[in-house]
């Protein structure tokens, strides 16, 4: 469907370390799309504490995953990188010519010189109910999001959780549904007070059902659920249903990368320290998805890899030509690059 | 100072603690098996821990983010805390908490 994208590199994962690789690779005129599960750049610091302060970056004594997000993504936009977001990278392969042909969920294909896994703890996946079964369900029946309200036309939908999206979708899948339970482990909601307000309204008016529990079981026949069994205070309570939509979140799979060939230490890919290089040369791995002897998971150790890795990618893309190593501060070349000079 | 850990395999750890630091980095740097994903920020909720009941009171209550954190986590139960929210005084000798499902970390497929 889509064109095939060449490029000198492809950069799994726009956490800060993906984003800062761009800027050591634009320093060496590389250039790179960057893929990422999210919707957008960041990564852990944007989806799991995008208000913590930080305090541990280089001359910056204080500041949030946000502001450091959106400050590299100011520092890179020089090198002018191609986003691609919402995709998960599903497949890594050597081609005869020794370029990577890199292919994502999405269907876009990538062949490109060099690949630099810079994903983190994974891909980030929303939480799954320890339900036994609940896979089976899943695409048909569970939903960890709402693409078409007309998928819950006239169902019975069971929804859990306590935040924005649960307490969102309760209010609108209302509108269409046959029944809407709501399900949260206590009566107290960190969802936007207006949203908590209208639910308890409807509620009292007995257009949705709330329950004080946790999803316990399932029950159905090829894919189709018939009813959620809940943990309840009291015991366990069975709901007619035939749709759920857990709402907890998101946590981190190491997700594809695992059946890449390379070569894992705990599910982490072991790189020498000179070049951050996996065991299959020419695709690298740097922050906290690699793992060599001393490794501190830090955003600064992740930098200082992403430099080191540039230089080597650079010869992989530009064999036989002379890198010179130069500093932003004094070279007019790379502040011509850097849109300063 | 010590804290008893049980690990998700029903086994008891005695592990020698340090006052100031978090349950979850003293369970992480004596090696069990904790995924603790988010490092410490109360942002994942994969160092959820039961704490026996003669200890729950003792602990300081959780404040709205640890709460509103555990309402993402599963298994929750009225002993649940997160164990990256609970800092070690002297009070705290010998406290006695269980690993809670979903702390574990992920294996790779064979």
């Amino acid at each position: 469907m889509n064109e095939h994208i060449e490029t000198d590199v492809v950069i799994v994962g726009a956490g800060p370390v993906g984003l800062f690789a761009v800027f050591e690779l634009g320093l060496l005129d590389l250039r790179a799309h960057v893929i990422d599960i999210l919707d957008r750049p960041g990564g852990q610091c944007a989806e799991l504490y995008p208000e913590k302060p930080i305090y541990d970056i280089p001359g910056i004594p204080e500041v949030t995953g946000q502001q450091l997000t959106d400050n590299l993504l100011h520092q890179i936009a020089p090198f002018d990188p191609q986003f691609h977001f919402s995709q998960m990278v599903t497949a890594l392969e050597k081609q005869e010519d020794g370029r990577f042909r890199v292919e994502t969920d999405a269907g876009q294909i990538f062949i490109a010189k060099v690949v630099v896994i810079a994903a983190g703890g994974g891909s980030f996946q929303p939480k799954r109910p320890p339900v036994p079964g609940i896979e089976d369900y899943e695409g048909g029946s569970v939903f960890y999001a709402v693409r078409r309200m007309e998928d819950f036309r006239d169902r019975n939908v069971v929804i859990v959780g306590g935040g924005d999206s649960a307490l969102d979708w309760t209010l609108n899948l209302e509108t269409v549904a046959k029944s809407v339970t709501l399900v949260h482990r206590r009566a107290d909601f960190r969802a936007a007070p207006h949203s908590v307000e209208k639910m308890w309204a409807l509620e009292k008016e007995g257009r949705v059902r709330f329950r004080l529990g946790q999803v316990s079981g399932l029950e159905g026949l090829e894919g189709g659920l018939s009813a959620v069994m809940l943990k309840t205070g009291d015991g366990e309570e069975r709901i007619d249903a035939d749709r759920l939509l857990p709402f907890f979140g998101l946590t981190m799979k190491l997700g594809p990368v695992a059946n890449w060939g390379l070569n894992l230490n705990e599910n982490l890919i072991t790189v020498d320290t000179a070049k951050f290089e996996t065991s299959e040369p020419g695709i690298f791995a740097i922050g906290d998805i690699n793992t060599y002897p001393g490794k501190l998971k830090l955003i600064l150790s992740g930098f200082h890899e992403a430099a080191l890795m540039a230089q080597a990618a650079k010869r992989i893309v530009s064999p036989g030509e002379r890198i010179i190593f130069q500093y932003t501060t004094s070279s007019t070349s790379l502040q011509k690059k850097l849109k300063a000079a | 100072m010590q804290i008893h850990v049980t690990d998700r395999h029903g086994k008891r750890h005695t592990l020698e603690a340090l006052e100031g630091f978090r349950v979850m980095e003293i369970i992480r740097d004596w090696d069990l098996d904790i995924k603790a994903e988010c490092g410490g920020a109360c942002a994942c909720g994969t160092c959820h821990v039961y704490v026996a009941p003669e200890w729950a009171e003792k602990l300081r209550g959780p404040l709205d983010e640890e709460t509103e954190q555990l309402d993402m986590t599963f298994d929750v139960e009225a002993n649940s805390r997160l164990s990256c929210q609970i800092i070690m005084t002297a009070e705290l000798d010998g406290l006695e908490v269980t690993l809670a499902p979903g702390t574990e970390k992920e294996r790779a497929a064979a």
